[in-house]
C-alpha cells in the first residue's frame, strides 16, 4: 500500500513521529511531577473516592509534598506483581505502597518495606483493632500502618427464611441444611460463595479453619501444623461444595459473580458469603431484593462456637528505595487518619482499622450529602464483633507459594481429595515455605 | 524469540554455503570485495542488536537457572549448579504441564492443518469476491489473541455466557477438565487457523495447474489428485507450516491464562514458568524452565529442520540438508 500512496507513507511517518515526541514528553513531564517539588507515589488499588481523600492530605500538606495517585489492578495477584516487579527492579519512583494483608511478611523479608519507628509507628498503632495490627507486623516489628480492613458476612434473604421456617444459620452445617429445606419446598435456595481457584478462596478454608480451632502454619510462619483442625476445614468446605445447594458457577466465581449473582433476577441464592460491600451494591442494583437483605455473623464449624473469619484489607508501606521516606511516612499517616478511614468508610465502605470510629456517630460530609456511620454500615456490631475476634490467614513471607499451593488442593472445592490431600499439603507446605520445589 | 534464533541459523548456515560457492568459483573482483566488505559493516549494527537483544538474556536465563535466587529472600542466593534441574524434572507438576502444553499443541496442530488445508483451498479456488473471502478468512488472526480470550471466557461463562447457555446447560464447561481444554483448543484453532491456511495457500500457489490437468487427463480423481499431485509438491510449505505453528503452539499462554489462569491442573509450561518466576518470584525455577521450554523448542525445530527437511521460507536448497 506504501507503493501505491507514498505521500500518504510520508505522511503517517511524520505523525508516528509526533505521536511519539509527544509520549516520550508526556512521560518525561509526569515523571517531574508536581510543581511543588517532592512528589510521593502511592500505589494502590483502585477505589472510587480515595482520591478525594488523596487531595485532602495534599491540601494539608501544604508545600512539603503532593500525592499522586497510581491505580493498581483490582486483583490482589495483579496488585503484587507490580509492585513486586518495580520493587524487585529498585524503582526510586515507588514511594507508598498499599499492601493486601497478607503481603506484608513478603515484601519486609525482601528488604522492600522499611519498619516504623518511633513516633511514627505510635501514630500508626493508636487504637488500632488487634487483628488489622497483626498483618501488619512481622517477627515484632511494624512494617505497615493499617489502611482498612474487611471481614466476611453471611447475608441471606430472610423473607425466604421465614417463609421456610428456618433460623438464621450460625454454622456451615444449619447453612446446609437450611439451604436443602429451602431447595425441597421449591424456592431459590442457592448458598453462593466465591470458588474460583484464587487468593479469594483461601479466605473461606482460613474462616473454617481458624472456625474449627485449627492452623495450617505455625505462628511464627516457619513450619507446617496441618492439624485437625486444619484438616476439618477442608471437609466442611466439601461438604458444602457436594450437599447440591451451591450454584453451577462455584468453582470459577469471585467476589463479584457472587454478589451480582445474588442480585441478579431470578437468583436461585439464599444466602452469599461475601465483603460488606455487597450490602450498598444491592440497594442500587434490586432494591426490591435488599428489602429483605439480612446479615449474620459468617458462620462457624463447631455448634456453640462462634465463628472465626479472615480478615483482608490494605496496609500501608513506605518503599525501602523511596528518596522521600520521611513525607511518604507523613503522607501515609494522613492517608489512613481517622477522618480519611472515616471518610473511606462512609463513601466507599471500606471498613476502618480504628475501633472508636464503629462508634463515631458523627456526620460527615460526603459528596454534598451529609452520612453516618449507622447508615452506611447498619451492620457495623457484627462487623466489630467478628473484627474482634478474627482470623489471620497464616503470616509468612513465602505466602504466595503457600497460597497456592493451597489453591492448587482446594480448588474445586466439590473435589478435594480426603483424605489423601493431607499428607501432600503437608510435604508441599513445608517445601512452600523455604520457597524450595516447583509451584504449579 | 528461539524461533527467530533458529531461522537465523538457517539463513546463516544458507548464507555460508552461497559465499563457499561462489568463492570456489573464481576469485571476487577488487570491487566486489569492497562492496562486501561495506555490505557486512552495514550488518554488523543489526546483528550486534540482535545479540543484545536474543543472545545475553538467553546466556543469563541459563546463569541465573544454575542459582538458588528468591527474590523474596536475597540473603540466600547461592550457586547451586544443576539442582534447580533436577527439582523441576523431578516434580510432577512440571509434566502434568509439559503432557499438557505437548497433547494441546498436537491436537490444536493436527485440527488447524485439516481446517487451513481446507480454508487455504477455499480461498485458492474462490472465483468471486476474491480479496473479500481472503480478507475475512483473516479476521479471526487479526483480532489479539488476549481481546479474542476474553471474548470465548464471556461466552462459555455459565450463568451469563451464551455459549455456556446453549451447550453446557447446569455446568460450567471453563471449570470441568475436559470441555475446559475443549475450549482452549477450539480458541487456539479458532484464532490460528487462518494463518495455517496463509501458509498453505502460499504452498497451493506452487502446484502447476498443467501438472493437476495432466493427471486429470490420465485418470486421475479428485482425491488423487490432491493426495499425488498437490501434497507432494506443497511438503515445504506444509513442513513450513508445521514448524512455524508447532513451535508457537507449544509455547501457548494467552488463552489459557485468559480463560482458566492455569488452575487445576491445566497449566501449560509457559504458565508454570510465568508463576514461578513472575508471581513466585523464583528466579533460579523459573529459569530453569524457561531454558528446557528453549531446550524443547530447540529439538521440535531439529526434528522438523533435520528429519523432515523442513526448509526456512527465504532459503535455497542448500539450507535444508
Amino acid at each position: 500500500m506504501g507503493e501505491r500512496f507514498p505521500g500518504r507513507k510520508h505522511g503517517q511517518r511524520r505523525l508516528i513521529a509526533i505521536a511519539g515526541a509527544v509520549l516520550v514528553a508526556a512521560g518525561a513531564l509526569t515523571a517531574c511531577g508536581s510543581d511543588s517539588g517532592t512528589t510521593i507515589n502511592l500505589y494502590l488499588a483502585p477505589e472510587e473516592s480515595f482520591q478525594k481523600v488523596v487531595d485532602k492530605c495534599n491540601a494539608q500538606a501544604g508545600n512539603r509534598y503532593n500525592i499522586v495517585f497510581h491505580k493498581l489492578p483490582r486483583d490482589a495477584d495483579g496488585q503484587r506483581e507490580q509492585m513486586v516487579r518495580r520493587l524487585a527492579a529498585g524503582d526510586t519512583e515507588v514511594d507508598l505502597l498499599g499492601l493486601d494483608v497478607t503481603s506484608v511478611p513478603e515484601f519486609a523479608e525482601a528488604k522492600w518495606i522499611v519498619e516504623w519507628t518511633g513516633a511514627n509507628k505510635q501514630q500508626a498503632s493508636e487504637g488500632v483493632l488487634p487483628g488489622p495490627q497483626a498483618t501488619a507486623t512481622w517477627n515484632g516489628k511494624l512494617y505497615a500502618a493499617t489502611k482498612n480492613t474487611n471481614v466476611q458476612l453471611l447475608w441471606y434473604d430472610a423473607a425466604l427464611l421465614k417463609q421456610a421456617n428456618v433460623a438464621v444459620p450460625t454454622t456451615f452445617d444449619e447453612m446446609i441444611a437450611a439451604a436443602q429445606k429451602l431447595k425441597s419446598m421449591n424456592l431459590p435456595y442457592q448458598v453462593l460463595l466465591h470458588g474460583a481457584q484464587y487468593e479469594g478462596m483461601l479466605v473461606h478454608y482460613n474462616s473454617a479453619v481458624a472456625s474449627a480451632n485449627g492452623k495450617v502454619i505455625s505462628d511464627d510462619g516457619k513450619s507446617v501444623v496441618m492439624d485437625a483442625g486444619a484438616v476439618k476445614g477442608l471437609e466442611v468446605l466439601k461438604k458444602l461444595a457436594t450437599a447440591g445447594v451451591t450454584s453451577p458457577s462455584l468453582d470459577n466465581a469471585k467476589e463479584e459473580n457472587v454478589q451480582k449473582g445474588f442480585e441478579a433476577a431470578g437468583s436461585q441464592a439464599a444466602f452469599e458469603l461475601n465483603w460488606p460491600y455487597v450490602y450498598a451494591s444491592i440497594q442500587k442494583n434490586n432494591p426490591e431484593r435488599a428489602k429483605n437483605f439480612q446479615y449474620a455473623r459468617y458462620p462457624g464449624v463447631n455448634p456453640g462456637q462462634p465463628s472465626r473469619t479472615a480478615i483482608g484489607g490494605f496496609n500501608l508501606a513506605v518503599s525501602a528505595h523511596s528518596k522521600h521516606q520521611a513525607e511518604a511516612f507523613d503522607a501515609a499517616l494522613c492517608l489512613r487518619s481517622k477522618e480519611s478511614q472515616k471518610y473511606s468508610a462512609l463513601a466507599d465502605a471500606f471498613a476502618p482499622t480504628i475501633e472508636s470510629i464503629y462508634t463515631d456517630e458523627s456526620p460527615m460530609d460526603i459528596g454534598g450529602k451529609t452520612k453516618t456511620m449507622r447508615e452506611a454500615y447498619p451492620m457495623k456490631e457484627k462487623l466489630l464483633e467478628e473484627l474482634k475476634d478474627p482470623a489471620v490467614r497464616p503470616l509468612t513471607p513465602a505466602y504466595q507459594n503457600v497460597s497456592t499451593v493451597l489453591q492448587t488442593h482446594l480448588a474445586p472445592f466439590s473435589d478435594i481429595d480426603l483424605p489423601g490431600v493431607v499428607e501432600k499439603l503437608r510435604k508441599e507446605l513445608a517445601d512452600a515455605l523455604q520457597s524450595k520445589g516447583v509451584l504449579p | 524469540m528461539s524461533e527467530t534464533g533458529e531461522l537465523l541459523t538457517q539463513n546463516a548456515v544458507g548464507a555460508e554455503a552461497a559465499v563457499r560457492k561462489a568463492g570456489g568459483k573464481r576469485e571476487l573482483s577488487e570491487g566486489k570485495k569492497a562492496e562486501r566488505k561495506l555490505g557486512l559493516w552495514l550488518c554488523a549494527p543489526a546483528a550486534l542488536v540482535m545479540l543484545a537483544v536474543t543472545g545475553w538474556p538467553i546466556i543469563y536465563s541459563i546463569w541465573l537457572s544454575l542459582q538458588r535466587y528468591d527474590l523474596r529472600f536475597p540473603d540466600q542466593q547461592a550457586f547451586v549448579g544443576l539442582e534447580n534441574y533436577v527439582t523441576v524434572l523431578g516434580s510432577p507438576y512440571w509434566w502434568q504441564a509439559f503432557g499438557i502444553t505437548m497433547m494441546l499443541t498436537v491436537v490444536s496442530v493436527a485440527i488447524e492443518l485439516v481446517l487451513g488445508m481446507t480454508l487455504a483451498l477455499i480461498m485458492h479456488r474462490t472465483l468471486v469476491g476474491r480479496g473479500l473471502v481472503r480478507t475475512v478468512a483473516l479476521i479471526p488472526y487479526g483480532i489479539v489473541t488476549v481481546v479474542a480470550a476474553f471474548s470465548w471466557r464471556y461466552a462459555w461463562q455459565s450463568e451469563t455466557g451464551y455459549l455456556a447457555d446453549l451447550f453446557a446447560g447446569q455446568t460450567d464447561p471453563l471449570v470441568n477438565f475436559w470441555s475446559s481444554m475443549g475450549i482452549i483448543t477450539l480458541a487456539e484453532v479458532w484464532k490460528t487457523t487462518p494463518f495455517m491456511a496463509l501458509l498453505l495457500m502460499a504452498g497451493l500457489a506452487l502446484v502447476p495447474d498443467d501438472l493437476l490437468k495432466a493427471a486429470q487427463m490420465d485418470g486421475a480423481s479428485a482425491w488423487q489428485r490432491f493426495v499425488k499431485v498437490m501434497l507432494p509438491v506443497m511438503k515445504p510449505a506444509i513442513l513450513v507450516a508445521l514448524l512455524f505453528r508447532t513451535l508457537d503452539a507449544f509455547r501457548i499462554f494467552d488463552n489459557i491464562f485468559v480463560l482458566t489462569q492455569g488452575s487445576q491442573g491445566r497449566s501449560s509450561v509457559s504458565i508454570q514458568a510465568y508463576n514461578n518466576l513472575i508471581k513466585g518470584l523464583n528466579l533460579g525455577i523459573g529459569s530453569t524452565m524457561s531454558v528446557l521450554i528453549f531446550i524443547t523448542v530447540a529439538i521440535i525445530a531439529f526434528i522438523f529442520v533435520k528429519l523432515f527437511g523442513t526448509a526456512a521460507p527465504g532459503s535455497d536448497e542448500e539450507g535444508r540438508r
